[in-house]
C-alpha cells in the first residue's frame, strides 16, 4: 500500500460538499460566467420551445380551413409563442449576454450582487417553467401576450356565458408568470446598473465604456421604469379576477383601456429593451471584422439614450384604433417619429463603421450585417404604422406581424446569433464552425424573408391577425403556405445551429484568448476566463484598451481625443 | 461579379411573384383588400399608403445600397491595406441627423393632414345613424331610426354618409370594413363614433380585428351597398313584421321555433314574441329584453350564417317531403343552414348557440320556416 500525505487522505475519506460536484458547482454558483451561460443555455431552451409553437401556428395556417390545432389550441400556442420568445427567449438571452460580457468588457470581476444575480437566474428558470406547466393543465394563457382586459376577466357574467371572459386557470398563469419573470429583470437591472456604475476598471470612464454596456445600462434602467406599471396591471388583474374589484370592468365603473395604457407604457419600453441590446452587440462586432474603430461611438451611445427617452412617449401608437381624441394620436404620431431619427442614426454609424473597413466575413459579421439589412426593413414598416390614417387599416393585421418579426427576428435574433457566433469562443475556449455558420446564415435570411416579407401583403389584403382559421376564397392561399415554407427553412436553420453547438463542443477549433484580434478587454484574458477574470485589472486609456496594448504605437489614447 | 448573378434572378423571381400576387389578389373579388378602396375614407387611406411606399422604397434602395456597396467595396482582399482608424465625423452625424428628419416629417405633415380630413366626407341624403354592437362572435346593426335591427349584415345606400356607434357589453372588438374604412376599436363602456361612405354598390367584407377570444376568426360580415331605390324597398320589408306561416313543413318549423325547440328563449322575431317597438333603441334596452341570439325576422334575406362561417341562401336548401311525409333536405351538404342547425358547436365551437341535438327532420322544418322569413 503505498503512503498518503495526511492531506490526501483527508481529502479522500471527507464526503465531497454539494457544491464541489460537478452539478452542485452549477447550482450554487453565483460565478457571473456560469449564471451568463445558464441564462443562455436556459433562454436558448425556451427559444425552441416558442419555435415549435411557431411552426405549429404556420402550419395551421399554411392553408385555408386548416386543422392541425383546434380554436383552443390555436389560441393558447399564439399565445405562449409571443410570451415565451419575448420573456423567455430574447430577455434571459439578452441578460446572458450581459452578465457574461458586460463584467469582462469593463474589466470587473464580478457583478456588483452576485448573490442577487443567482436569485435572478432561478427565478427566470422556475417562472418560465411554471408559465409552461400550464399546458400539461390544458390551460396555457389564451388572450395574446397582451392579455386586453375584459377579455382576460373573471366576472360574475361568466356564470351565464361562459365564452365572456376567461374562467379558466389560463391568465393566473400568465398574470403570475409575469410577476415572477418580472422581479427576475428587476434584480437583474438593478445589478447591472449597480456594476456598470461602480465597477469599472481604473480608466474607463462612462465615455470609454463598451457600447454593449451602454445598451445594457439604458436597457436597465427602461426595465427600472417600465415595469412597475404592467406588475400593477397584472397585480390589478388577479384582484379583479379572485376579489371582486373592478378596475377593468366598464359596467361597474372600471375602463379597459385602462389595461391598454398600462400595458403599453410598460410595453413599448419593452420593445426596445428587446432591441437595444442587439444594437449593443451589432456595435461591438463591426468594428472588430471591419478592423475599423465604432463610428460615431457618442451618437451611437447617445442615440441609444434618447431612444430610451422617447420609448416612454410612444405607447399610445399601439392603440391608435381605440378611439382616443385626434390631438392625443397627432401627439403619439409625433413622438413615433421621433424616435425613428435617433434610430435612423444608429443605422447610418453602422453602415459608416463598415465603409472604409477591410471586412472579414465570418458569420458573427455575417448576421450584425444582416441585422443592418432586415432592421431596416422592419424600421421602414414601423415608420409606416405612425402614419395614423394608414395605421387605422393595418393594425392588427398581418402587416404588424411582418413589421414585429422584422424588428424582433431579422434584427434582435440577428443580433443575438452574431453574438453568439462573437462570444462563443469566449465562453467556450473553441470557435463555432465557420462552414456550417454560413449555411446557416444564408438559410436563415431566406427564410425569414420569405416568412415575414409576404405577411406586408396578406395586411394590405384585409387578413387579421389571431385568427386560428381562414376562408379559402380570400386571396390569402399562396402567400400563406409561402411563409409557412419560409418558416421550416428557418426552422432547418437552426438546427444547422444545434449540430453545430454539438460538433464544435466535440472538436471544435481552439479559440485561444483572442481569435478575432478584438478590441475590447474580454479578450484580454484567457477563454475561458479564469473565476477572478483578470490577474491583474488592466487600467484603461481609450475606447479600446486591448487594441491599444496590441498596437502600443498608433494606440487610440494617442491619436484620438477621448 | 459572377457570385451576385444568381442572387440578382433569384431577387427577380422573387419580386415578380410577390407584384402577381397582389396583382392576383386585387383583382379577386372576395379580397378585401385596403388598396382596392371603394368609399372617399379607404381611398384617402390608401393614397397614404402609396405616398408611405415611395418614400419608404427611396430610403430603403438608398440605404441597402451603401450598405451593400460597403460590403463589397471594402471586403477584405489580399493587397487591402490597413484601414484608417476614423472614429467619426460630426458634419456628416449632422447630415444624416436631418435629412431623415425631414423625410420623417414630410410624413408626419401628410399624416396629420390626412388624419384630421379623414371624416370629412358628405354624401346625399341625410346620415344614416347606425349603433353596431360587438358580440362574441357576432355583430348587430341597430338602425337607430329606422326600428330595424338587423345581425352580420349592415345594408346600406350608396353615396349617403353612414354614421356608426360603436358598442360593446362584453369585450372589445374592432370594427373594420378594408375596402371602406380603417378600424375602430368597440370598447365597453366607450361609444366610438365612425363615419364612413360607400361610393360603390356590391358586397364588402367586415372583419373583427380585436382579439376577442376563441371564435375571434369567426366574427366577419357584409357590408352590403345597394342603390338608394333598392335600400328603400329593402328597409320598407325590414320593417314589417314576420309572417306566420299557415301549412305544411314552415308550420311544424314554426311551432318547433315557437315551443319545444326553444329557439325563442334566445332569438327574437317581430311577430312571434317581438314588437316591433321592441327593435326601437336597442341598444339602450340591452340586458333588458334584448335577446341573446341574432333577431331573425327576415332571416331568409340574408346570405350568411354565424359572423361568415357558412354561406346561406333558400335556393340551396330545398326542403321536400320523403315517402314517409317527413319533411327533408334535399342536399344537405350544400345547405350551410342544415350544417349550422344541425351541429352549431361543430361548425363555431363555443357560440352561444347550445341547443339538442335536433333530428333531420326538425332542421328541415325549421329551415323551411327560416326560408320563410323574407
Amino acid at each position: 500500500m503505498a503512503t498518503r500525505t495526511i492531506a490526501e487522505g483527508i481529502s479522500l475519506t471527507r464526503r465531497k460538499r454539494f457544491s464541489e460536484t460537478y452539478i452542485g458547482d452549477w447550482i450554487m454558483t453565483i460565478d457571473h460566467k456560469k449564471l451568463g451561460i445558464m441564462y443562455i443555455v436556459t433562454a436558448f431552451f425556451f427559444f425552441l420551445v416558442g419555435g415549435v409553437e411557431a411552426l405549429l401556428v404556420r402550419t395551421q395556417l399554411a392553408v385555408p380551413n386548416g386543422n392541425i390545432l383546434s380554436a383552443v389550441q390555436y389560441n393558447q400556442v399564439f399565445t405562449m409563442h409571443g410570451t415565451t420568445m419575448i420573456f423567455l427567449f430574447v430577455m434571459p438571452m439578452l441578460t446572458g449576454f450581459g452578465n457574461y460580457i458586460v463584467p469582462l468588457m469593463i474589466g470587473a470581476r464580478d457583478m456588483a450582487f452576485p448573490r442577487l444575480n443567482a436569485f435572478g437566474y432561478w427565478v427566470v428558470l422556475f417562472g418560465g417553467l411554471f408559465l409552461n406547466v400550464s399546458f400539461l393543465f390544458g390551460q396555457a394563457p389564451n388572450a395574446g401576450w397582451f392579455s386586453y382586459a375584459p377579455l382576460t376577466e373573471l366576472t360574475s357574467s361568466c356564470g351565464i356565458n361562459a365564452v365572456v371572459c376567461t374562467p379558466g386557470l389560463n391568465m393566473d398563469f400568465w398574470a403570475l408568470g409575469i410577476l415572477m419573470l418580472g422581479v427576475s429583470s428587476i434584480a437583474g437591472s438593478l445589478n447591472f446598473v449597480a456594476t456598470i456604475l461602480r465597477l469599472r476598471a481604473p480608466g474607463m470612464t462612462i465615455n470609454r465604456m463598451p457600447l454593449f454596456a451602454w445598451m445594457t445600462l439604458v436597457t436597465s434602467f427602461l426595465l427600472l421604469f417600465s415595469l412597475p406599471s404592467v406588475t400593477a396591471a397584472a397585480i390589478l388583474l388577479l384582484l379583479d379576477r379572485h376579489l371582486g374589484t373592478h378596475f377593468y370592468q366598464a359596467s361597474a365603473g372600471g375602463d379597459p383601456l385602462l389595461w391598454q395604457h398600462l400595458f403599453w407604457s410598460f410595453g413599448h419600453p419593452e420593445v426596445y429593451i428587446l432591441i437595444l441590446p442587439a444594437f449593443g452587440i451589432i456595435s461591438e462586432v463591426l468594428p472588430v471584422f471591419s478592423r475599423k474603430p465604432i463610428f460615431g461611438y457618442t451618437f451611437i451611445a447617445w442615440s441609444g439614450v434618447a431612444i430610451g427617452f422617447l420609448s416612454f412617449t410612444v405607447w399610445a401608437h399601439h392603440m391608435f384604433a381605440v378611439g382616443l381624441p385626434l390631438v392625443a394620436q397627432a401627439f403619439f404620431a409625433t413622438s413615433t417619429t421621433l424616435i425613428a431619427i435617433p434610430t435612423a442614426v444608429k443605422i447610418f454609424n453602422w453602415i459608416a463603421t463598415v465603409y472604409g473597413g477591410k471586412i472579414r466575413f465570418n458569420v458573427a459579421m455575417l448576421f450584425a450585417l444582416g441585422f443592418i439589412a432586415m432592421f431596416l426593413i422592419g424600421g421602414l414598416n414601423g415608420a409606416a404604422l405612425a402614419v395614423v390614417p394608414f395605421d387605422y387599416q393595418v393594425t392588427d393585421t398581418y402587416f404588424v406581424v411582418a413589421h414585429l418579426h422584422y424588428v424582433l427576428f431579422g434584427g434582435t435574433v440577428f443580433g443575438i446569433f452574431a453574438g453568439i457566433y462573437y462570444w462563443f469562443p469566449k465562453m467556450s475556449g473553441r470557435k463555432l464552425n465557420e462552414g456550417l455558420g454560413k449555411w446557416q446564415f444564408w438559410l436563415m435570411l431566406i427564410g425569414v424573408n420569405l416568412t415575414f416579407f409576404p405577411m406586408h401583403i396578406l395586411g394590405l389584403l384585409g387578413m387579421p391577425r389571431r385568427v386560428y382559421t381562414y376562408a379559402g376564397n380570400l386571396g390569402w392561399n399562396e402567400l400563406n403556405l409561402l411563409a409557412t415554407i419560409g418558416a421550416f427553412i428557418i426552422a432547418v436553420a437552426i438546427m444547422v445551429f444545434l449540430w453545430n453547438f454539438i460538433v464544435t463542443l466535440r472538436s471544435g477549433e481552439k479559440a485561444g484568448s483572442d481569435p478575432w484580434d478584438a478590441y475590447t478587454l474580454e479578450w484580454d484574458t484567457s477563454s475561458p476566463p479564469k473565476a477572478y477574470n483578470f490577474e491583474v485589472i488592466p487600467t484603461v486609456r481609450s475606447r479600446r484598451p486591448f487594441y491599444d496594448k496590441k498596437n502600443p504605437e498608433i494606440a487610440d489614447w494617442k491619436t484620438a481625443t477621448h | 461579379m459572377p457570385k451576385f448573378r444568381g442572387v440578382k434572378r433569384w431577387a427577380t423571381i422573387l419580386s415578380a411573384l410577390f407584384l402577381s400576387s397582389i396583382l392576383l389578389a386585387a383583382c379577386d373579388q372576395n379580397t378585401p383588400s385596403i388598396l382596392n378602396p371603394k368609399g372617399p375614407v379607404a381611398a384617402k387611406e390608401a393614397g397614404l399608403f402609396w405616398f408611405i411606399l415611395v418614400v419608404a422604397t427611396i430610403v430603403f434602395v438608398v440605404v441597402e445600397g451603401m450598405l451593400i456597396y460597403s460590403i463589397v467595396r471594402f471586403r477584405e482582399r489580399p493587397n487591402s491595406p490597413a484601414p484608417r482608424q476614423i472614429h467619426g465625423n460630426n458634419t456628416i452625424e449632422m447630415i444624416w441627423t436631418i435629412v431623415p428628419s425631414l423625410f420623417l416629417f414630410a410624413v408626419l405633415i401628410g399624416t396629420i393632414y390626412t388624419m384630421f380630413n379623414l371624416s370629412d366626407i358628405s354624401g346625399q341624403g341625410r346620415t344614416l345613424q347606425i349603433t353596431v354592437v360587438g358580440h362574441q362572435w357576432w355583430w348587430e346593426f341597430d338602425y337607430t331610426n329606422d326600428g330595424i335591427v338587423t345581425a352580420d349584415e349592415l345594408v346600406v345606400p350608396v353615396g349617403t354618409v353612414i354614421h356608426t356607434t360603436l358598442e360593446s357589453q362584453n369585450v372589445i372588438h374592432s370594427f373594420w370594413i378594408p375596402q371602406i374604412t380603417g378600424k375602430t376599436d368597440v370598447v365597453p363602456g366607450h361609444s366610438n363614433d365612425k363615419l364612413f361612405k360607400a361610393d360603390t354598390i356590391g358586397t364588402y367584407r367586415g372583419i373583427c380585428t380585436e382579439f376577442c377570444g376563441l371564435q375571434h376568426a369567426h366574427m366577419s360580415f357584409l357590408l352590403v351597398v345597394k342603390s338608394q331605390s333598392e335600400y328603400i324597398s329593402w328597409l320598407h320589408n325590414q320593417q314589417q313584421a314576420a309572417q306566420t306561416p299557415t301549412s305544411g313543413a314552415a308550420l311544424a318549423g314554426y311551432k318547433l321555433f315557437t315551443g319545444s325547440g326553444g329557439c325563442v328563449s334566445c332569438h327574437g322575431i317581430v311577430g312571434v314574441n317581438l314588437n316591433s317597438s321592441d327593435l326601437q333603441h336597442l341598444t339602450a334596452k340591452y340586458g333588458g329584453i334584448t335577446p341573446v341570439g341574432p333577431n331573425l325576422t327576415h332571416f331568409a334575406t340574408r346570405t350568411s350564417i354565424a359572423g361568415l362561417v357558412l354561406s346561406w341562401n333558400p335556393q340551396s336548401c330545398v326542403v321536400s317531403t320523403d315517402s314517409s311525409g317527413n319533411a327533408v333536405i334535399q342536399n344537405q351538404s350544400a345547405c350551410g343552414l342544415y350544417q349550422w342547425l344541425h351541429d352549431p358547436q361543430g361548425v363555431k365551437p363555443g357560440n352561444d348557440m347550445q341547443i339538442r341535438q335536433l333530428s333531420d327532420t326538425e332542421v328541415a322544418e325549421l329551415v323551411a320556416y327560416l326560408e320563410a322569413l323574407n
